[in-house]
């Protein structure tokens, strides 16, 4: 790890004050389960870390009229202890559940898991975001078992938030405050898929800070998420699936589907979600939308098999939300 | 003395100490993190030590710079290993060690040294022979009887391909230690499973007497057979002491070079053919099979060890091919050989049988006669006890499970088989006048309950209770008790520290004897008392019976001498075990849940059924790690291990076990053997029954470990993985 300054604000706009506006030159530091991994293997190098814990309007979990507010510092011990969350919110619920370490859900954030740097093994191991050597990608002739069956390149990674699909599902959007003002973008353009090795995966700005996450109200909205985890024990998911559907009598008016792990954003299931639309939610509708929802799929080398969970996936979490009230 | 005192055992039912199921004496010190293992101590003055490694699986060195290093304030020594001229022969091969005054210091200090490589070609991947080119060495046909005309006769002829890759020992604690060298003087701390022998390493490499290397262990967090020799990290960090004015060096490997070069297990392919009639009998095996265990090949004997426990068939050829490749060498990995050619070896005897139409219950037992005989009768009642556990009957159906729905349950089963016959061993044990016990004997705890067991004996011989013993050990003062591998240790340090127990329990009845008016041989130590045999009224305490040494202490050395066991009969070697595996398959994710793994297991006499059953328990989850998880991910292209680390080198977690079922095989006839081993056997089986019982589950079979979604779908799907 670099020799680094470490601020311990109290005030959003003292942690703001704090951060540079050119990538590398310092980094928010929220629960610092990626973070501290991320300097220990010296891919970020912050001179300066700005943590922003300490900041009490960063934190918290609350009904607005609109719906939720989740504080950007809330972490996932408290999302998976909220009560509202657990009875309007299933879906996210269920994504909060599937991080099954008791040390990362008391120290990871909400903002810091939509936030965190992708897991990708070349990423990890210091071949930048792209994955490159000599001018080209290692993704495709490597070892591609846990990267994107979307997207096409030239980023292979894929987006690692498991809270992110629900939350998209959902129609969360984000806060991001910079020195300058603050915007609210939808969360599912926060994610873009990084064009090249000098771009971000996210939308976030070096000197902005993501300060909450805003959920519309779900009531009567059906919704799930279905995760495939190799393991019952701490684990990344292979492939997950979030749900939410506005029922109109018996048939479903709008429909939220969104897949993680298989992109390098979030990938929305556009075909899936036109094949719900105006049906009833049948086992045969299910099944055709489970099979839509990976139209356009282009599985790497050796990760065709992620094409059929993400099917499971989809039909699974759809399932499990045609069966809730 | 009069005549050979009698070490024999005491008989099963005169027993009060041993077969006893005793909690293991450090576990509260353990779990409550009292117990100070070396990767957790800080003497003073220490320094921390750090290592540069290579980012090439091949390559020469051109140049190495260190000055930038050297200047860095804080480091007090830097020393080159690899220097120019050094060829490379894996990524994570050390270049240059340092010690200085912080670890932040040390961390610095490593990224300012310089070097230069020409980069070599390299090869890292070795499951498709045909892509090896040169790498490639064959050893040579073995041929027995003639299997061409097996082939033409049988009634069923199976062919297959199975793998099962390189994992590591990914050690809880990480290979290292701390070190100090002061003059001729060391004191070493290191994590090992040889306190004894591991001096001698240091001793020859800094030409310092090894009576002068004072190792101290008193706990270890795991070796599993990759912790024997001081390695470069030992020698260097010794090195680095000396240069540094003789302070501490303390330097634990990071968990990515200990996943990437402190060792591993070779993997094994094959293409096997097998033959059979249809009643059962195996009548012919062909294997071609290659390896990898690094640059040197490695894993050459698993080739000739097929059929593993059938080695009795009468028709085989074998094809082994070791495979040079560019990574870290390969190291004992607990049960050398056997996990690997158990698992091909049962997979392609569950698939003649599955082609049979049999039962693989029937199928194994049926041709349990090319067994090697002192075990045959074993396996068949530990076939039948473990069929028992599982319901085999019951629960078994033929391949593919037909119910309904996305989850497929199945049932496979492997049998094992390990040597474990003590190793030498010396002990002293001491009665003071003050009636206190101590063992002493340069063995180490592992983790394995030796200390427990140490304890137990010395209890059984004097007829105290454990509390009055105090075992030394971790220390290379104490008398040589041999390096913890192979499963030998039981066996050594019971047989020692009973014959050292009984040497100076005759002493001590020969100091009281007279006034007993007996003779030495008429007494005997039951509950705290040394009385006349037969006679418990006449006697005394034990307390009582130490005043009268006076002053002096009675001390007796005891020794095992693995030539002279056998007539003994104190420890011998050669066990069986069962292992059976229950599973659900998701057939949609591919996922596989254990439901229940039963391990029927047998070591001769079992000293404490308790940390007998702990043992098989960790091995039974090691196997479901290996069969289900765990692999090292190399990438070619890089020529790096891509999951040198806790999230993509999978391991299971308590939700991934499953219930397990430990049977220890405690019977009058295997308890006549002595003391066995037991650490490695129960380690080998449970991948081989988990395959199997997956292919029973979903009707194919998976070629390759580890059974992850990926290789389940593709499976499925017909392809292979
Ligand atoms: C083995 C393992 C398995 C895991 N499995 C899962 C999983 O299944 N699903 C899943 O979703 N996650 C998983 N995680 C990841 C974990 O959830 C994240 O590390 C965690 O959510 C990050 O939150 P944090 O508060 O610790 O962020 P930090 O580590 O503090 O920060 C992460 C990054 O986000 C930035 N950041 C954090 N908060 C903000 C903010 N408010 N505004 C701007 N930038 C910010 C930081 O600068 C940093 O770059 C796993 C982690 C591990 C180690």
């Amino acid at each position: 790890m670099q020799n680094f300054e470490y601020a311990s604000p109290t005030t959003l706009h003292d942690a703001l004050a704090l951060l540079a506006s050119k990538w590398g030159e310092t980094d928010v530091l929220a629960g610092g389960t990626d973070e501290i991994s991320l300097m220990k293997d010296f891919l970020h190098t912050p001179k300066r870390v700005v943590n922003i814990k300490g900041v009490k309007e960063l934190g918290g979990i609350g009904r607005t009229a609109q719906g939720l507010r989740i504080g950007a510092t809330a972490t996932f011990d408290e999302l998976a202890s909220n009560a509202s969350i657990h009875s309007e919110y299933p879906s996210l619920h269920s994504a909060v559940m599937g991080v099954t370490s008791p040390q990362i859900r008391n120290m990871g954030t909400a903002g810091g898991d939509l936030c965190q740097r992708p897991r990708c093994w070349y990423f990890r191991r210091g071949f930048g975001l792209l994955g490159m050597q000599d001018g080209k990608s290692l993704v495709p002739n490597g070892d591609n078992r846990y990267h994107s069956i979307f997207g096409n390149g030239p980023a292979y990674f894929v987006n690692p938030s498991s809270l992110a699909p629900a939350l998209i599902a959902l129609g969360a959007k984000v806060k991001l405050v910079s020195p300058s003002g603050q915007r609210v973008v939808p969360l599912e353009k926060f994610f873009v898929s990084p064009q090249s090795e000098s771009t971000r995966e996210t939308a976030l700005l070096p000197n902005e800070i993501l300060t909450e996450i805003e959920v519309p109200a779900a009531r009567g909205i059906k919704n799930a998420t279905y995760e495939v985890r190799h393991k019952e024990a701490l684990d990344w998911p292979l492939v997950t699936a979030s749900v939410a559907l506005q029922m109109s009598g018996s048939t479903v008016g709008q429909a939220h589907v969104v897949l993680g792990h298989v992109a390098p954003t979030p990938w929305v299931a556009t075909e899936a979600q036109s094949a719900l639309v105006g049906k009833a939610l049948s086992p045969d509708v299910i099944e055709q939308a489970a099979k839509a929802a990976v139209a356009g799929a282009q599985p790497l080398s050796g990760n065709s098999y992620k094409v059929k969970l993400a099917i499971v996936a989809v039909k699974r979490a759809l399932l499990e939300a045609s069966g809730r009230a | 003395m009069a005549n050979t005192p009698d070490y024999h055992w005491p008989p099963m039912d005169k027993r009060r100490v041993m077969g006893k199921r005793i909690s293991r004496l450090d576990g509260i010190a353990k779990s409550t993190g009292a117990a100070k293992y070396n990767s957790d101590l800080k003497p003073d003055g220490m320094l921390y030590g750090a290592l540069l490694s290579s980012p090439y699986a091949h390559a020469k060195v051109k140049s190495v710079d260190t000055s930038a290093a050297e200047k860095l304030p804080g480091v007090t020594a830097v020393r080159v290993v690899a220097p120019a001229g050094t060829e490379l022969q894996w990524a994570g091969a050390e270049i240059a060690y340092l010690a200085a005054r912080t670890e932040e210091i040390a961390n610095d200090a490593v990224r300012l040294i310089k070097v230069d490589y020409e980069v070599l070609p390299h090869l890292v991947n070795e499951e498709d022979l045909s892509k090896v080119g040169n790498r490639a060495r064959p050893s040579g046909e073995q041929v027995t009887g003639d299997t061409e005309k097996a082939f033409q006769e049988a009634d069923a002829i199976v062919e297959g391909n199975y793998g099962i890759p390189v994992i590591t020992h990914c050690c809880l604690e990480p290979h290292g230690q701390t070190i100090a060298i002061n003059g001729d003087k060391a004191e070493y701390w290191p994590s090992t499973q040889n306190v004894y022998g591991i001096a001698g390493d240091i001793g020859r490499a800094l030409s310092i007497p090894v009576a002068n290397v004072h190792v101290h262990m008193d706990y270890m967090g795991g070796g599993f057979g990759s912790k024997f020799p001081a390695d470069a990290w030992g020698i260097q960090s010794a090195q680095l002491s000396k240069e540094s004015g003789g302070k501490p060096v303390k330097l634990f490997l990071d968990r990515a070079t200990e996943l990437t070069i402190a060792g591993n297990r070779p993997s094994v392919f094959s293409k096997v053919k097998v033959a059979g009639k249809k009643d059962g009998t195996l009548t012919a095996w062909q294997s071609e099979t290659w390896s990898t265990g690094g640059v040197g090949g490695g894993g050459l004997t698993a080739g000739q060890l097929f059929p593993y426990v059938f080695l009795g068939v009468p028709n085989r050829r074998l094809n082994h091919t070791a495979v040079s490749t560019n990574t870290a060498a390969s190291r004992a990995w607990r049960a050398p050989n056997h996990p690997q050619v158990c698992y091909i070896t049962c997979s392609a005897l569950e698939d003649l049988a599955a082609k049979l139409n049999m039962d693989p219950l029937d199928f194994f037992v049926k041709n349990i006669g090319y067994a090697p005989e002192a075990r045959r009768e074993i396996y068949k009642y530990q076939f039948q006890k473990a069929a028992e556990l599982m319901d085999w009957k019951k629960n078994w159906h033929p391949r593919g499970d037909s119910a309904q729905g996305p989850v497929k349950r199945g049932l496979g089963l492997a049998l094992s088989t390990w040597g474990g016959a003590g190793h030498a061993s010396t002990c002293k044990t001491t009665i003071h006048p003050d009636a206190s016990v101590e063992v002493e004997l340069a063995t180490q705890d592992l983790g394995t309950g030796t200390r427990t067991m140490v304890a137990m004996i010395a209890a059984e011989t004097f007829g105290l209770p454990l509390s009055a013993i105090k075992v030394k050990l971790g220390d290379n003062s104490y008398p040589n008790s041999g390096g913890s591998g192979g499963s030998t240790t039981i066996g050594g340090v019971t047989s020692s520290t009973r014959k050292a127990a009984v040497n100076a329990l005759q002493k001590l009845f020969e100091t009281v004897a007279a006034s007993l008016s007996v003779t030495p041989d008429d007494l005997e130590a039951v509950d705290g008392r040394i009385s006349v045999k037969g006679n418990p009224e006449k006697g005394m305490s034990f307390q009582m019976a130490c005043q009268k040494l006076g002053v002096n202490s009675i001390s007796e050395m005891g020794a095992n001498v693995p030539q002279q066991a056998p007539q003994e009969g104190l420890n011998t070697g050669g066990v069986a075990g069962v292992q059976m595996a229950d599973v659900s398959v998701d057939i949609e994710t591919g996922i596989v849940r254990m439901n229940r793994l039963v391990a029927v297991q047998d070591c001769g006499l079992v000293v404490n059924p308790k940390t007998a059953e702990s043992q098989v328990f960790g091995a039974c989850i090691m196997s479901v790690c290996g069969a289900l998880m765990e692999e090292r991910i190399m990438d070619q292209q890089i020529g790096r291990v891509l999951n040198p680390d806790m999230e993509f080198y999978k391991l299971a977690g308590i939700g991934d076990i499953g219930e397990i079922l430990v049977h220890m095989d405690i019977r009058e006839e295997n308890d006549k053997r002595g003391v066995i081993g037991l650490g490695e056997p129960c380690a080998i089986g449970g991948i081989a029954a988990i395959g199997n019982a997956v292919a029973n589950a979903i009707g194919v079979r998976v070629q390759r470990v580890p059974l992850t979604p990926m290789r389940v779908l593709s499976a499925l799907e017909g392809r292979t993985a």
